[in-house]
């Protein structure tokens, strides 16, 4: 029996498992959405633009591992896309995006509501789909889902002509068969040997570990490795949760708002085993002076990851959890070392960093400082929460002051730095996990960036808490402009402009509450998290507030500014400018 | 260093500029490609002469492997291989130069496959060198158009290189 585009579409979902799909309306996906309307299997969340329902559909993939799915109506839907497109790209994160499409037959001639997506979404997606004939739909709709979760997971578009989706075909499921498509999971054995030799050689080893870690599900490996052989782990802001932030192996992150103690390690180790990473200069700093007495072990799905920006001596291509399976095999079966013994001193050594500069801030009665924020969040979720984050101060306070023990519990644009990203990701973690508490801990800038999606938290019912860490300046930009450009603060100051959230939150039907005072701190987040709604918490903090350790741009990572040097940092980023 | 890559691509819609967009995207030179179809016609050859240090060249030999459309590289700088292009190279000498430009046309294997009252158009195919040295010398004759192929490139049967 034929059906029609629509159905195959819908059908296809089902067959790949999908209960949720993020979407928004238009001329050209009408067809798609009247199927839809009457659907019982697939649910579609309206959202309130089309760049919410991408990073939507990208915090349901985070959280849950499984791939997120869109569907936007062509033009301004599909152009309206791309930042959550490249969001996801950069974070490796599976999704698929559906954009209508004008008729086949109009494409090219500038017909009404016409992008060039699949021109467009090129460069940042891992694959993308013009689908010709309705025939080759349901095929292409497997391969795409295929593309998007295999080997080095990435974001996957198809466009949906409008004349495709209303032709008729008979469904057909066939399996995929993609001949120039191969990923690389087994890591190559001899490597892995040579990679235990040195980890068994080295005495100051040091394990960096990334988000590979939680993509490939290697969380238990890498716990048992760095437990066995005594290393320490840093986790990168995308590794945060692979390896437990409350381990005393735990070194926090590392780069330019890490650890003291990571970024020394780093740069005093003999032996650095990066893993599900890929060297980003946010981690790395000056790269000719990263990690100088370090041997390197690379461990990552993709090749193109392993030699980009750093030197590797033992490059393993593979999927991280069956790489540390084999590398941990070797490691109890065929070493011999009395780990313990060998790790003593360097363990010593980093707990004197520890001691020396843990991560901290100065707390005050008067003022609310941001970082006593996140600290009580952590405190009373228990780290039993899922957050996400906007991109500035509120996104690197997060990643320093609550520790993620757990995987797939930070959702976070890593790569791409997406202010706007934490709230629609929230929102789409939220549906996925109806009875976790998902916290999105933004700024007052970035919240304004995608505020509209308040209105899908409430008709959804989705109890989403924003905790907006509200210092009325871009503060990031702020920070660097005060540092960097003589205190000129051009453009970030937002002051009387910041709208009162707690009348927006009102105004969405949901709920708002503030705290100006520190003491307000504590009841204010104990009464959001009682509430079974979405709420908007306004926290007005500090606005000095600045986030430290912090390697200024280009430096070496153990170059690092502290709160209390302010003065002579100064002189010295001078210098390094 | 210069290298000449080829690859072999699934012959759709869209690979060229998705390899065309790697290069531009991520900053890689290109000196010279040619595309055409192989044998089997669902898929195309693609032949790609690039320069970089050797990190730069093992990111584009994997870059371009990581791209789903191809489905194999070959470096073949890395291999013992045959290079050739071809050039059109119209000629407009002077009533004296004329049967110079004969002469080096025989003398370079070329053909002349077109002229008129003013110009000749000379085909000739080589290597990198002898191009180079039929252009330097039909220069003063004064070329007035010139066009190339790109190179492309075939692996020597059963010899590797090093
Ligand atoms: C879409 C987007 N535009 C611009 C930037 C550059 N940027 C990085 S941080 C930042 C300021 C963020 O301000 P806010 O959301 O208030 O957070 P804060 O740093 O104050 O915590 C800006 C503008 C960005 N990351 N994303």
């Amino acid at each position: 029996m034929k059906i029609t585009g629509a159905e195959i579409f819908v059908e296809s979902l089902k067959k790949e498992g999908v209960k949720h799909i993020f979407g928004y309306p238009g001329g050209v996906v009408l067809g798609i959405f009247d199927f839809l309307y009457d659907n019982k299997d697939v649910q579609l969340i309206l959202t309130r633009h089309e760049q919410g329902a991408v990073h939507a559909a990208d915090g349901y993939a985070r959280s849950t591992g499984k791939p997120g799915v869109v569907l936007v109506t062509s033009g301004p839907g599909a152009t309206n896309t791309v930042t959550g497109i490249a969001t996801a790209s950069m974070d490796s994160i599976p999704i698929v995006v559906f954009s209508g499409q004008v008729p086949t037959l109009l494409i090219g001639n500038d017909a009404f509501q016409e992008a060039d997506i699949v021109g467009i979404s090129r460069p940042c997606t891992k694959y993308n789909f013009l689908v010709k004939n309705v025939e080759d739909l349901s095929r292409i709709v497997r391969e795409a889902f295929y593309i998007a979760t295999s080997g080095r997971p990435g974001p996957v578009l198809i466009d949906l002509p409008k004349d495709v989706t209303a032709g008729k075909a008979e469904f057909t499921w066939p399996e995929v068969n993609i001949r120039s498509y191969n990923p690389t999971y087994e890591g190559n054995k001899w490597m892995i040997t040579q990679a235990a030799n040195l980890i068994a050689k080295s005495k100051r080893a040091v394990i960096v570990a990334g988000g590979g870690v939680i993509l490939s599900g290697g969380a238990r490996e890498l716990r048992e490795l760095a437990e066995f052989t005594d290393i320490p782990v840093t986790m990168t802001l995308m590794g945060l949760g692979s390896f437990p932030g409350t381990h005393e192996l735990s070194l926090s992150m590392p780069g330019m708002h890490g650890s003291y103690y990571a970024n020394k390690a780093i740069q005093e180790s003999d032996l650095l085993i990066a893993i599900g990473m890929r060297f980003d200069d946010r981690v790395t700093g000056k790269i000719d002076a990263f990690a100088p007495h370090a041997k390197i072990i690379h461990v990552d799905i993709d090749p193109t990851s392993i030699r980009k920006n750093v030197r590797v001596d033992i490059p393993i291509v593979g999927d991280v959890k069956r790489v540390l399976t084999v590398l941990n095999k070797v490691l109890k079966e065929d070493m011999k070392e009395q780990w313990a013994e060998v790790r003593n001193a360097w363990l010593r050594q980093i707990d004197a960093w520890k001691k020396e500069r843990p991560l901290t801030y100065t707390y005050s009665n008067e003022i609310i400082k941001p970082q006593f924020v996140v600290e009580k969040i952590y405190e009373l979720t228990k780290g039993d929460a899922i957050i996400s984050t906007e991109v500035g101060q509120n996104q690197m306070w997060t990643a320093q002051f609550y520790k993620f023990d757990k995987p797939r519990t930070l959702l976070t644009s890593g790569g791409l730095g997406t202010m706007g990203y934490g709230f629609p990701a929230a929102i789409g973690a939220q549906l996925a996990h109806p009875n976790k508490l998902v916290i999105d801990i933004a700024g007052d800038g970035s919240i304004q960036m995608n505020i509209q999606e308040l209105a899908t938290a409430v008709i959804n019912k989705l109890p989403v808490k924003v905790a907006i860490l509200n210092n009325r300046y871009l503060g990031m930009v702020r920070q660097w402009q005060e540092l960097f450009f003589s205190e000129r603060y051009s453009h970030t100051k937002l002051d009387e402009s910041v709208p009162d959230f707690v009348k927006i939150a009102e105004a969405y039907g949901a709920v708002g509450l503030r705290a100006t005072k520190p003491n307000e701190v504590e009841p204010v987040l104990r009464e959001a998290f009682r509430i079974k709604r979405t709420v908007f918490m306004d926290f007005v903090v500090d606005w000095k507030e600045k986030v430290f350790p912090m390697v200024p741009a280009g430096a070496p990572i153990d170059h690092m500014l502290f709160e209390e040097q302010k003065e002579k940092t100064e002189k010295k980023l001078k210098a390094v400018k | 260093m210069r290298h000449t890559i080829s690859l072999l691509v699934e012959n759709k819609f869209g690979v060229l500029s998705r390899i065309a967009g790697l290069f531009s995207g991520r900053g890689y030179n290109i000196e010279s490609l040619s595309v055409g179809e192989t044998i089997d016609p669902q898929i195309s050859v693609m032949t790609i002469v690039t320069t970089g240090d050797d990190q730069i060249i093992e990111q584009i030999n994997k870059q371009l492997n990581k791209l789903i459309d191809v489905i194999k590289v070959i470096d073949m700088t890395e291999l013992d291989h045959v290079e050739r292009e071809m050039v059109l190279i119209k000629v407009a000498p002077k009533q004296e130069d004329k049967a110079e430009v004969l002469r080096l046309a025989e003398i370079f294997r070329g053909r002349i496959v077109d002229s008129s009252q003013r110009t000749y158009t000379i085909e000739v195919t080589g290597d990198e060198k002898k191009i180079e040295a039929i252009v330097e010398l039909l220069k003063p004759m004064g070329i007035k158009e010139f066009v190339r192929t790109g190179k492309i490139a075939i692996a020597r049967e059963g010899v590797k290189k090093g």
